[in-house]
C-alpha cells in the first residue's frame, strides 16, 4: 500500500518534471528569422538580438560538462563547481561550528536559569532579527579580512535559532525527569550531563537544522559581496559573463548541497530522538 | 519522640493565597512515624495534600512548618537514601530498560565496576521479573512492565525509605493486582521500610502494616493510623476470607465517605487548632479488635483536641 503511493508518487514527481522541462524547452526555442538580414545583422554574426532565458537541454548538457570535471583549477575566474562548492561549505562549515560553541553553552545557561533569561532576553531579541548581512561592514572593518568576514556572518546568524531552541529544551525538560536526577543526588553537571542533555537533544538538533538551513542561503548573498570564491561568487561572476545557463545550473546546485545538508543533519536527529 | 525510625512532626504546607491575606492552608499539624521495615499506605481525597506529604518526605518540596526526622537527622533535600517510585514511572525514555537501573545503581555507588552494576542491576530486574527485555526502551514496555522497571530502579538502589505516589494508579485491574502481589513478595524478601499513597482501599489492606487516613483539604489532617492485623505473608485470594478483613474495609471506606468530610468541618470550625501543634497524633485504631464503638471514641478524641 505505503510502497505502491510511493511509486505513484515518484511517476508523478517525473511527469511533473518533464512537463515543465518540455513547456521551458518549447517556449525558448529561437525564432527562426524570415526577413532577410540587414547588412548590420550580416556583419555582426546574424545574431539574433533577442535575449533568452537558456533552454533545459543546453542546462542540462552544461551540467554534465561541469560534473565531469568538478574540480578543476584555471585561475582566479574559472574554477569547477566543486571547488566553489568546496569554499561554501567549509565557510558554512566553520561558521556553524563557532556558532554551536557559542549558542550551546549560553542556551543552557538561558534554559537552566530564570534569572539569566531574563537578563539575557533583550539582547537576544534585540539581536536575532538583524539581517545577517547588515553586519558585513562592522565585520569587514574590524576583521579586515573577507573570508574571514564571510565566516562571521554564518556564525551570527546560525547562532540565534540554535540558541533559542538550546534554551526552550533545556526549559522544558519534563520536571519528573529533574527529580529523577534529584533523588539520585546527581550533581548539577551530571544531571546537565546525563539528563538534561539527552532529553533536550531533539529540540537541540531541530534548531541546528534551522540554524545550517539559514547558514546555507546567507552563504549565497555574504559570497556575492565578498567575492573571490564560493558558489555566490560563481553565480554573481558567470551573471557578469553573460553565461545564464551557468547560472541556471549553479541554482541548482545550491539547492542541492542545501538539501543534503538538510538531510545530514536530519540523520543526526534521528539518533538523539527517543518516543515517551 | 524518637523512637520512631522516621518522625513526622507538624508538618504544614500553606500556599500564598491570591486576593486574601491568609495563606491557603492545604494539610497541618501531620504527625506520625515509621518504624524501620514497616509498611505504612496513606488514603485520602484528592486535594489533601498526600503528594505533598510525599514530597516533602522525598525532599523534593519544602514544608512551610514542621520538620521529617530520619534516622535522627531532619531531612533536608533529596538523598539516595529516600528511593521514589512516581505514579507516571519516571523512567528515561531515551535509556533501554537495564540502562535506567544502571543509571540508579552508579549513582548508588559510584565506585563499583562496571560488571558489578550490571550484575547488581540484572538481578533487581530478574525480581521483578524483566530479564529478556532489558535491551527495550520503556516506550516499547506496557505501563505495568513500565512500573516494574520503576519498582526494580527503586529497590535497586536499597534506600532505607521507599516513597511510592500511587504507583499503580495508571494501571488496569489485572495487571494492578499481578504487581500487587510482585511487590508483596519482594517486600517478603527486602522487609523495605515503605511509605505509599493509594486512593485503593483493597491495596492498602493488602500490602500494609499500618494505614493513615487523611481528612480532607484544604485544613487537611492525618486523622487515623490504622493497624492491619492480618498476618502475613498475604495473597490477594485469601485475604479477603480472613475475619478483620471487613472490619478494616469497613471502617476505611466509613472513613472516606462520610467522616472525612465531617471531621474536617469541625477541625475548620475551631478556631485555637491554628496553631502548630506536635500533640495532636492520629488516633491509633484497629478495627479487628475496636468494632464498631471506633466511631464515637474518635469523634470524642478529636473534640478534645
Amino acid at each position: 500500500m505505503i510502497a505502491s503511493q510511493r511509486f505513484k508518487a515518484t511517476v508523478l514527481s517525473v511527469v511533473m518534471l518533464l512537463i515543465f522541462l518540455g513547456i521551458w524547452e518549447g517556449l525558448n526555442i529561437a525564432p527562426t528569422d524570415t526577413a532577410p538580414k540587414s547588412e548590420y545583422e550580416l556583419l555582426m554574426g546574424g545574431a539574433s538580438q533577442e535575449a533568452r532565458v537558456p533552454p533545459p537541454s543546453a542546462v542540462i548538457k552544461r551540467a554534465f560538462e561541469e560534473l565531469s570535471n568538478p574540480f578543476y583549477d584555471a585561475g582566479p575566474n574559472d574554477k569547477g563547481i566543486g571547488i566553489q562548492l568546496g569554499y561554501s561549505l567549509y565557510r558554512v562549515l566553520t561558521g556553524f561550528f563557532f556558532a554551536a560553541l557559542v549558542a550551546l553553552p549560553i542556551g543552557f545557561l538561558v534554559g537552566m536559569s530564570p534569572l539569566m533569561h531574563k537578563a539575557l532576553d533583550p539582547f537576544i531579541q534585540v539581536l536575532r532579527p538583524i539581517s545577517p548581512l547588515a553586519w558585513m561592514p562592522l565585520a569587514l572593518f574590524i576583521i579586515q579580512d573577507s573570508e574571514a568576514s564571510a565566516i562571521f556572518v554564518i556564525f551570527i546568524c546560525s547562532i540565534w535559532p540554535m540558541l533559542i531552541n538550546t534554551a526552550f529544551g533545556v526549559a522544558n525538560v519534563r520536571q519528573d525527569w529533574i527529580n529523577v536526577a534529584r533523588t539520585h543526588e546527581l550533581g548539577s553537571f551530571k544531571t546537565a550531563l546525563q539528563v538534561i542533555l539527552p532529553a533536550a537533544a531533539p529540540t537541540i538538533l531541530t534548531g541546528m537544522r534551522i540554524s545550517i538551513g539559514i547558514a546555507w542561503l546567507v552563504i549565497v548573498a555574504a559570497e556575492m559581496l565578498v567575492g573571490g570564491t564560493g558558489i555566490g561568487y560563481y553565480v554573481w561572476n558567470e551573471w557578469n559573463n553573460l553565461d545564464l545557463i551557468s547560472v541556471i545550473f549553479s541554482i541548482l546546485m545550491i539547492g542541492i548541497v542545501g538539501m543534503m545538508l538538510d538531510l545530514a543533519l536530519g540523520r543526526i536527529s534521528r539518533l538523539v530522538e527517543y518516543e515517551e | 519522640m524518637s523512637n520512631h525510625f522516621l518522625e513526622v512532626q507538624g508538618l504544614a504546607k500553606r500556599y500564598p493565597n491570591p486576593g486574601s491575606e491568609q495563606d491557603l492552608t492545604v494539610f497541618e499539624n501531620a504527625n506520625f512515624g515509621i518504624n524501620k521495615g514497616e509498611f505504612v499506605c496513606i488514603i485520602g481525597h484528592s486535594g489533601c495534600g498526600k503528594s505533598t506529604i510525599l514530597n516533602i518526605l522525598a525532599g523534593l518540596d519544602e514544608a512551610s512548618d514542621g520538620a521529617v526526622i530520619m534516622n535522627d537527622k531532619e531531612v533536608i533535600g533529596p538523598s539516595l537514601d529516600r528511593g521514589v517510585v512516581f505514579q507516571n514511572y519516571s523512567l528515561l525514555p531515551w535509556r533501554s530498560t537495564l540502562k535506567n537501573i544502571t543509571f540508579a545503581v552508579q549513582a548508588r555507588w559510584p565506585n563499583w565496576s562496571k560488571e558489578q552494576v550490571l550484575e547488581h542491576s540484572m538481578k533487581f530486574l530478574e525480581l521483578v521479573g524483566l530479564n529478556g527485555v532489558e535491551h527495550r526502551k520503556p516506550s516499547q514496555l506496557s505501563g505495568g512492565m513500565r512500573q516494574r522497571v520503576s519498582i526494580a530502579r527503586a529497590f535497586a538502589t536499597q534506600p532505607q525509605l521507599l516513597l511510592m505516589d500511587e504507583p499503580f494508579g495508571a494501571l488496569d485491574a489485572l495487571t494492578r493486582g499481578l504487581i500487587q502481589e510482585e511487590l508483596l513478595k519482594i517486600w517478603e524478601e527486602t522487609h523495605q521500610t515503605v511509605f505509599m499513597i493509594t486512593h485503593d482501599v483493597d491495596e492498602a489492606i493488602l500490602l500494609s502494616d499500618r494505614i493513615l487516613l487523611m481528612t480532607n483539604g484544604p485544613h487537611a489532617q492525618v486523622a487515623e493510623s490504622v493497624s492491619v492485623s492480618i498476618p502475613r505473608p498475604r495473597n490477594r485470594t485469601d485475604i479477603i476470607h480472613h475475619p478483620a478483613y471487613y472490619k478494616i474495609r469497613n471502617h476505611l471506606v466509613d472513613f472516606l465517605v462520610n467522616r472525612s468530610k465531617e471531621l474536617n468541618d469541625s477541625a475548620a470550625s475551631d478556631t485555637t487548632n491554628k496553631a502548630v501543634s506536635y500533640d495532636i497524633h492520629p488516633v491509633v485504631v484497629d478495627p479487628a479488635i475496636d468494632g464498631n464503638e471506633t466511631e464515637q471514641q474518635t469523634q470524642s478524641k478529636q473534640a478534645a483536641i
